[in-house]
């Protein structure tokens, strides 16, 4: 039986040496291969139907039809289960090269993409407070030859922004309009007569043609972690940051997962086989401005939440377990009665796996990445020494 | 809508986040005319007339002693070379270093040139005026589908259009008759009367049968000034054209004519008169004695002041700014104001700001490709482009700068540009835009700042609810108020 406010180690190992200290931060150490990846997801990603608590009493009931998407995705110890889409992901896990955190937030409490994505990039405790990104600030942190970053689009997003230089790579053929905008292009042109017949008119013609905005089978992100992989060998970049859009399932939500899920799990496979021995040296981020309700709405999806899951992936992860100091389903527990519970800090988990993987002072860290906030980096150890 | 929007998208090219709040909507649009700079500084880089025009004529050099030492090559190519279509591609190998060289320092003045234009609409604060600019040079369109063309159709609108665009339509009609581009596209500049000197002289050689071309004759009476089927005959195109023979460019016209012609500078207007048809002609019942290059002026200038003309300015103009269906009483007010003060363009427009026609507050026009995408640079602040990058996006979404491919310009309605395919590319292009201009736009704001109180709920909404800054920005492009002005 889980109790709140413990460790929930998938493993069994990681509740009980959840308070040991950091080993090995004295000395940073010579190699200067370090990488990291920070991949966000724009759009607020539902962390219950990624890492699904499907051992929680109350899961099932809340959940509905959502939790057949579950039932042949990969047992995450007793209490989890990943979502199936994610199959390269379930191997890394297997491997302990994959960590999932969970009922994980940023501070901010409120649920505008706009905002909350300011908050998780900028590293500040409220939107618009900070005007640089704490990865940028983290280049601060690192000697020269690892703090060469890169942003894969067109422009350097707001997390990698500041005062330390950061350079940004595009393929000069972009890929057509995400498949989410031109549903929102859809909804928004519903009430005008002549957008809306020009537009279904376009969607037609599309469908008839069998060029669907997305490709279903993952290989946009594929692409994206080839493609990131490339950049970050040899003497590329040390640091990238990856964007990825579609996460804000409103309505459809069990199908359009699955697309946005087999997407990241192809790109963190691809991540990992093109940069070949240097995975081992590799840390790998993956979070979202906010979470999503736990009851599912009325059309299928899910509306803005609060906690959601995060991922840390790579080589020299201590992976193979789940982290949360899980909250609960049941009504009570629920964030104002409809959203999981923030209980772990993001901020503090970024903090704390970055100074393990680099080998820095946790403190430090904290201040220069996170400096608003009042809590302390994780010291549970994420990265083996 | 409210005036001061209206003012702004409809009249201007799109408001700016930066632009101060306009209180007095006419006053603003008045205020231009004082405003306006015929010369900005986003067109200080752009090369001088007399350097496309001599890299052109080297080309065309180049393309005719290649010609002869190569007769197999000679057969092959037709010889009206300088005004047909750019060379195959699949002969690009074949293609002489030299003229290859030559052939991309054309294409790379026409991205100087274009992306000048689009930087002096997106950094002007006189955009009403700007707005005419671009009406007036898709008003006398040439297209850079010819190859002389390339270079100097930017120079046609920076040096006849823009400082004419306040003055009298006579002036800007004969400062557009009279240079490089459109002698060129419209193949006046070999035009040869058969009874003047070079005509005579080539009779008598019997070579190649060189004559007399009516086509820019036509296309003055027809697109230019009077408009179709406005009571002119065949006879009068003819007349009309033989009265322009001898108007051509020196430095780049070919044969017996360029030689004659010659040191003049490389594309300078020339009357040649050598090749000018000699008598007195007939052009819609008036007789003009023949004065050499003044008679045809004569005809431009009566036929500026021709109410035909101004009927058919001012159906455009009112097309433009109050409708695909432009209305009468709008049609009739502008063209009085025309004819009432010669043709002063400044009156035309003061009478389109005091007429009711263009304030209705719901949207009147769709907007072009090139409406658009200067609308949406401006919303986002964008103050330069990537010449290649802007080109590029005027040639997807179908509007290519000065590439309209016909002389009769591009079409100014709606039916002509909102259809399914084209939405697809704005919405793709609005999010390349959105995505370049990054999470530092606040689309919320924004749209509030460029719809006061006439944005929609489900704009509103559809920006709030993005999953990203960005694609907040791309929506707000892309909704119904600002495809529409």
């Amino acid at each position: 039986m889980l109790t709140r406010r413990s460790f929930i180690g998938a493993t069994g190992a990681a509740a009980g040496v959840a308070t040991l200290g950091l080993p090995g931060i004295a000395f940073a150490r010579a190699n200067t291969d370090r990488r990291f990846v920070f991949i966000i997801q724009r759009g607020a990603a539902d962390g219950l139907h990624i890492v699904a608590p499907t051992g929680d009493p109350a899961y099932a009931g809340l959940r509905g039809d959502f939790a057949e998407d579950l039932a042949q995705g990969a047992k995450l110890g007793s209490f989890f289960t990943l979502h199936p889409a994610l199959a390269e992901t379930a191997k890394l896990y297997a491997g302990k090269q994959a960590l999932f955190v969970h009922a994980v937030a940023s501070p901010y409490r409120d649920r505008s993409h706009f905002d909350g994505q300011n908050v998780l990039e900028t590293g500040g405790s409220a939107a618009y407070r900070l005007r640089d990104g704490w990865m940028n600030r983290l280049l601060g942190l690192l000697p020269a030859d690892e703090a060469k970053a890169l942003a894969l689009s067109t422009t350097v997003p707001m997390a990698l922004r500041g005062s330390h230089e950061v350079t940004s790579y595009a393929q000069s053929q972009l890929p057509s309009a995400t498949e989410d905008l031109m549903a929102r292009v859809s909804a928004l042109y519903a009430s005008d007569q002549q957008l809306h017949g020009l537009w279904s008119a376009a969607m037609d013609t599309r469908m008839k043609a069998g060029d669907p905005m997305q490709a279903g089978g993952g290989q946009n992100g594929a692409a994206i972690g080839a493609l990131a992989a490339k950049m970050l060998s040899d003497d590329g970049a040390r640091i990238a940051m990856i964007e990825t859009n579609g996460w804000d399932t409103h309505s459809g939500q069990r199908g359009r997962l699955n697309v946005q899920l087999r997407n990241l799990d192809q790109l963190l496979a691809a991540l990992k086989s093109g940069l070949g021995a240097d995975w081992g040296n590799t840390l790998v981020a993956v979070a979202t401005e906010f979470g999503r309700t736990a009851r599912p709405n009325g059309t299928g999806g899910t509306d803005h939440g609060q906690a959601s899951a995060a991922m840390l992936l790579g080589g020299g992860v201590r992976g193979g377990a789940v982290i949360a100091d899980w909250p609960g389903l049941s009504s009570g527990a629920l964030y104002e009665g409809r959203d999981l519970k923030p209980t772990t800090d993001l901020d503090a988990l970024i903090a704390g796996a970055l100074a393990q993987h680099y080998s820095l002072e946790p403190r430090r860290v904290m201040a220069t990445l996170f400096p608003e906030s009042r809590g302390n980096a994780i010291g549970h150890p994420l990265i083996v020494s | 809508m409210l005036v001061s929007t209206i003012a702004l998208n409809r009249f201007g090219l799109g408001a700016r986040p930066a632009d101060p709040p306009i209180s007095d909507a006419k006053r603003w649009l008045l205020g231009q005319f004082d405003r306006f700079e015929s010369r900005p500084q986003a067109l200080a880089q752009v090369p001088s007339r007399t350097a496309v025009a001599t890299e052109l004529a080297e080309y065309i050099e180049e393309q005719r002693m290649f010609g002869q030492a190569g007769k197999r090559r000679l057969q092959q190519q037709p010889a009206s070379m300088p005004t047909g279509a750019m060379p195959q591609q699949a002969d690009e190998k074949q293609v002489d270093p030299v003229k290859r060289y030559l052939r991309q320092n054309i294409r790379q003045n026409y991205l100087v040139m274009s992306s000048a234009r689009l930087e002096a609409a997106l950094a002007s604060d006189s955009p009403f005026v700007e707005r005419l600019v671009h009406f007036w040079a898709n008003h006398f369109a040439v297209s850079v589908d010819k190859l002389p063309v390339i270079g100097l159709a930017g120079l046609m609108e920076f040096e006849a259009i823009r400082p004419h665009v306040l003055g009298r339509f006579s002036d800007m009609l004969l400062a557009v008759e009279q240079h490089p581009a459109i002698l060129v596209y419209l193949d006046q500049a070999q035009s040869i009367g058969p009874n003047s000197r070079a005509g005579q002289f080539a009779a008598m050689r019997g070579g190649k049968a060189r004559g007399l071309n009516e086509n820019l004759a036509r296309e003055i009476m027809e697109l230019h000034t009077l408009g179709v089927r406005t009571g002119y005959s065949q006879a009068d195109v003819t007349e009309f054209a033989r009265a322009l023979t001898g108007w051509t460019v020196g430095g780049i016209g070919r044969g017996p004519a360029a030689r004659l012609l010659g040191n003049a500078p490389a594309g300078s207007f020339q009357f040649a008169d050598f090749l000018h048809e000699p008598g007195d002609r007939t052009i819609m019942g008036k007789r003009y004695r023949d004065a050499g290059e003044n008679q045809a002026r004569a005809v431009l200038m009566d036929l500026a002041a021709s109410p035909a003309t101004a009927r058919h300015l001012a159906t455009k103009l009112a097309r433009h700014f109050a409708g695909d269906e432009p209305p009468s009483a709008l049609v009739d007010r502008l063209s009085k104001a025309y004819l009432a003060s010669n043709g002063d363009l400044t009156t035309v427009y003061r009478a389109l700001i005091d007429a009711p026609e263009p304030w209705a507050t719901q949207p009147l026009k769709f907007k072009t490709p090139w409406e658009w995408s200067v609308s949406a640079l401006r919303a986002v602040g964008s103050r330069d482009v990537p010449a290649q990058a802007a080109a590029g996006l005027m040639k997807q979404l179908g509007q290519p700068t000065w590439q309209p491919g016909s002389p009769a310009g591009w079409d100014d309605i709606s039916a002509s540009w909102a259809a399914p395919e084209a939405l697809v590319l704005r919405v793709e292009a609005a999010q390349r835009i959105a995505d370049r201009a990054g999470s530092g736009v606040d689309a919320r704001a924004l749209a509030e700042k460029l719809y006061p109180g006439s944005l929609s709920e489900a704009t509103r909404t559809a920006i709030a609810r993005a999953e990203s800054p960005a694609e907040g920005l791309a929506l707000l492009l892309v909704s119904p108020e600002f495809v529409r002005r």
